[in-house]
């Protein structure tokens, strides 16, 4: 059986629901990370997949664009995680509630 | 000659403003001088412009600047100084002068001297504009700014309720009548295309006598609620509530006699209406009986007085109504200085006896008070009509005028009118002055006056007595724009037998109010005696059941419809859409706020639900689009 565009549709759908219920149900702090990440590849590889399909550069180097924010956003992230936790002690979502309105 | 009209227009404004500035610091004698001072240098300009016109004879006709320019709409701020609006300025700056100096002794010891100050030269401004414009609108600009001093001065005291009762009701009486002479306004405008005079009068000519007739109609109406004529008369004795330099100026000399001046001013207009003209001088004539019936019980002094001036003003149109416009003007100047004086002299009155209003409480002041006393008595002389005072001039013309107008009815109420007038006058004067000393029963020290507020009344003194010898010069000067008809009775016979009939019979008026008030008998009525339970009497002083009446018919039962109005469609409709709007908003908000619990898994659970419900939307939108005709066609099978 030939991998088709189908293939890497379905597994970036499927791998953005995975990203998206990690979204919603974690409470840790870095796995929220991790579950972004997630979503953010899902992407990725639904671009790469179109633009080859399509013989068009531009989806690939979209995704060369969302791996490089991904990163830079992670740094600062996970920099402000380190931060909070040396404040609280944990990263535990459920005690971040200071926005409360 | 132009800068001496703007400095009488204006010194009176800057006056105004000045004091307006201290209106919330303690009392200043200065303000009182400076404000004097400046009202002064608006009668010396006054002065000089009346000699200028009589001298030359020429008008002075400034355009100060264009106010509204729009398509065919032209109106100036313009204003001309000619023989009636002269003699009005000189009766408004020469009393307004005395009533000034007057105040600064009347107001001592009142906290609001200053601001007393500000409202009173704020009147001045605005009757000066009244009566130097030279077009209705600018009429009307003054008009409302004297309605408006007029409020601000009857509730002076508004920490008194009936003051500011008193205020509320002059000011919506006026209201009534002004729309009526909006009315008139928009009339000539609409029918001549112009509003002022010159204009105005010219188009008048071409007019249907219809249109006139409305016209005058609309225009009297404005002039019988700022002159107190019936039925909007109530306001004026209720005025009284003010301070008492306030009512001679205002509520005896100038702003009620505006009225008169606005039928003087459009004479042109009302010659070519004589119908109009014989209703007014027909209610003219009424109002001066009824108020002098009214004026002949009242136990309140400022109140008879005020009565009287109403009885004056229709003495005034009945005159203007006859078409003796020049007629109507003297009497109105002459009774501008006898009846400022006269409540001038009750002010003094008022003082000594600490505000005390009755009459029958005061008795054989004139030993404490003599000075206050001769000014009075020769006040009531004037304005009895005795020869050689101003009052005999002035108001044996307009006898005479009825009189030989043929209007014999006019004549014997007005003529029966002079003998109350005598006869309440002098009633007042009695009770006031003669008699046993009743206010020591109430413990009262009586004390005259500050010799400048009687050296300031001193003018009016000598013009209500020699005024009337200014007769002729003044009836040259002023119909070279008034219709010049003199009323001479051409049988001497009966013109002195109806002068001297006159005489005696307001002679004898006041002989028999001598008698009746002047001896030592008259006590303090209790309401026990015959008289004061008698119908008639009960009548009067009730003032014929006409406030009661209003008060019971019309005010009951506007407050009773805006009660209905208030909760029925107000408070269940406006106010309840607009607390419902507001209603579900807050509650949207109360529920809604548990979304923004601060928990970071929380809002993003919220926030992919808005996702997801934008996609579906986008989808359902997106296959909507695409089977529309399907889902028309289903529609109109429904019959949608």
């Amino acid at each position: 059986m030939e991998i088709g565009l189908n293939h890497y549709l379905v597994l970036s759908t499927i791998l953005f629901a995975i990203g998206l219920v990690g979204v919603m149900r974690r409470k840790n702090l870095l796995l929220l990370f991790f579950a972004t990440e997630i979503l953010l590849n899902a992407v990725n590889i639904a671009f790469a997949a179109i633009s080859h399909y399509y013989g068009d550069l531009t989806g690939q180097m979209f995704a060369f664009f969302v791996i490089a924010i991904a990163a830079s956003e992670l740094a600062v992230g996970l920099g402000l995680l380190i931060v909070w936790f040396k404040r609280h002690g944990t990263i535990d979502l459920d005690t971040m509630t200071s926005m409360r309105g | 000659m132009e800068n001496l009209l703007y400095i009488a227009l204006f010194s009176p404004l800057v006056s105004s403003l000045f004091a307006a500035l201290f209106t919330a610091t303690p009392k200043k004698q200065f303000i009182g001088i400076i404000a004097s001072l400046l009202i002064f240098t608006s009668f010396v300009s006054s002065s000089f412009l009346l000699a200028e016109i009589l001298i030359t004879g020429t008008p002075v006709h400034v355009e100060m600047m264009t106010w509204m320019a729009t398509g065919n709409l032209y109106i100036p701020f313009g204003f001309v100084v000619d023989q009636v609006s002269v003699t009005m300025m000189m009766v408004v700056t020469l009393v307004s002068t005395i009533v000034h100096i007057y105040s600064i002794g009347y107001m001592d010891h009142d906290k609001g001297f200053n601001r007393f100050f500000s409202w009173l030269s704020a009147f001045v401004f605005s009757m000066m504009v009244l009566v130097m414009s030279d077009n209705y609108a600018g009429l009307f600009i003054g008009w409302e700014g004297v309605g408006l001093c007029s409020w601000g001065l009857i509730g002076f005291w508004f920490h008194k309720e009936v003051a500011t009762w008193a205020a509320n009701e002059a000011f919506i009486m006026n209201r009534i009548a002004d729309l009526g002479m909006l009315i008139g306004i928009f009339l000539v405008y609409w029918n001549t295309g112009t509003l002022q005079y010159d204009g105005a009068f010219a188009a008048f000519a071409t007019l249907d006598t219809a249109t006139l007739t409305w016209i005058g109609i609309f225009l009297f109406i404005g002039a019988m609620g700022k002159s107190a004529q019936f039925p909007l008369h109530t306001w004026l004795a209720d005025a009284m509530e003010g301070p008492t330099p306030v009512s001679a100026l205002i509520h005896a000399a100038t702003m009620v006699t505006a009225g008169v001046y606005l039928v003087v001013r459009s004479n042109e207009l009302y010659d070519l209406i004589p119908n109009v003209g014989l209703f007014i001088a027909s209610l003219g004539a009424f109002v001066a009986l009824f108020a002098a019936s009214m004026a002949l019980v009242n136990r309140d002094m400022k109140r008879i007085i005020a009565y009287s001036t109403l009885s004056q003003l229709g003495y005034m149109f009945a005159a203007a109504g006859l078409g003796a416009y020049w007629v109507a003007l003297f009497h109105l100047m002459a009774h501008a200085f006898f009846k400022a004086l006269l409540f001038l002299g009750a002010g003094n009155v008022m003082h000594a006896m600490h505000d005390e209003l009755d009459p029958f409480k005061m008795g054989g002041l004139k030993k404490k008070m003599t000075a206050t006393a001769v000014m009075m008595t020769l006040a009531s002389v004037a304005l009895a009509g005795i020869f050689p005072l101003a009052g005999f001039f002035s108001k044996d013309a307009i006898l005479e005028s009825a009189f030989v107008e043929h209007h014999f009815i006019i004549y014997s109420v007005l003529l029966f009118t002079a003998g109350l007038t005598a006869f309440y006058s002098f009633r007042l004067v009695a009770l006031i002055f003669h008699g046993e000393e009743r206010y020591k029963l109430f413990g009262i020290d009586p004390h005259e006056a500050y010799k400048f507020m009687l050296i300031a009344m001193s003018p009016l003194l000598l013009l209500a007595i020699i005024a009337g010898s200014l007769k002729m010069t003044y009836y040259e000067m002023v119909t070279a724009l008034l219709p010049a008809t003199e009323y001479h009775i051409h049988n001497h016979l009966v013109y002195w037998i109806m002068t001297i009939g006159t005489q005696l019979f307001v002679i004898l008026a006041i002989v028999y109010a001598y008698k009746k008030y002047a001896n030592s008998k008259v006590t303090v009525p209790d309401g026990t005696s015959a008289m004061e339970n008698s119908f008639g009497y009960k009548l009067l002083i009730n003032q014929y059941y006409i406030p009661y009446f209003y008060e019971e018919y019309i005010v009951k039962s506007y407050r009773e419809l805006s009660k209905i109005f208030w909760k029925q469609v107000d408070l269940k409709i406006v106010d309840a859409t607009v607390d419902g709007i507001a209603g579900v908003l807050y509650s949207t908000g109360e529920r809604t706020r548990d979304m923004q619990s601060g928990n970071l898994s929380t809002m993003l659970k919220w926030m992919v639900a808005g996702t997801i419900g934008l996609l579906s939307l986008a989808v359902v939108f997106g296959l909507a689009v695409r089977y529309s005709d399907a889902i028309l066609a289903i529609l109109s099978g429904l019959g949608v």
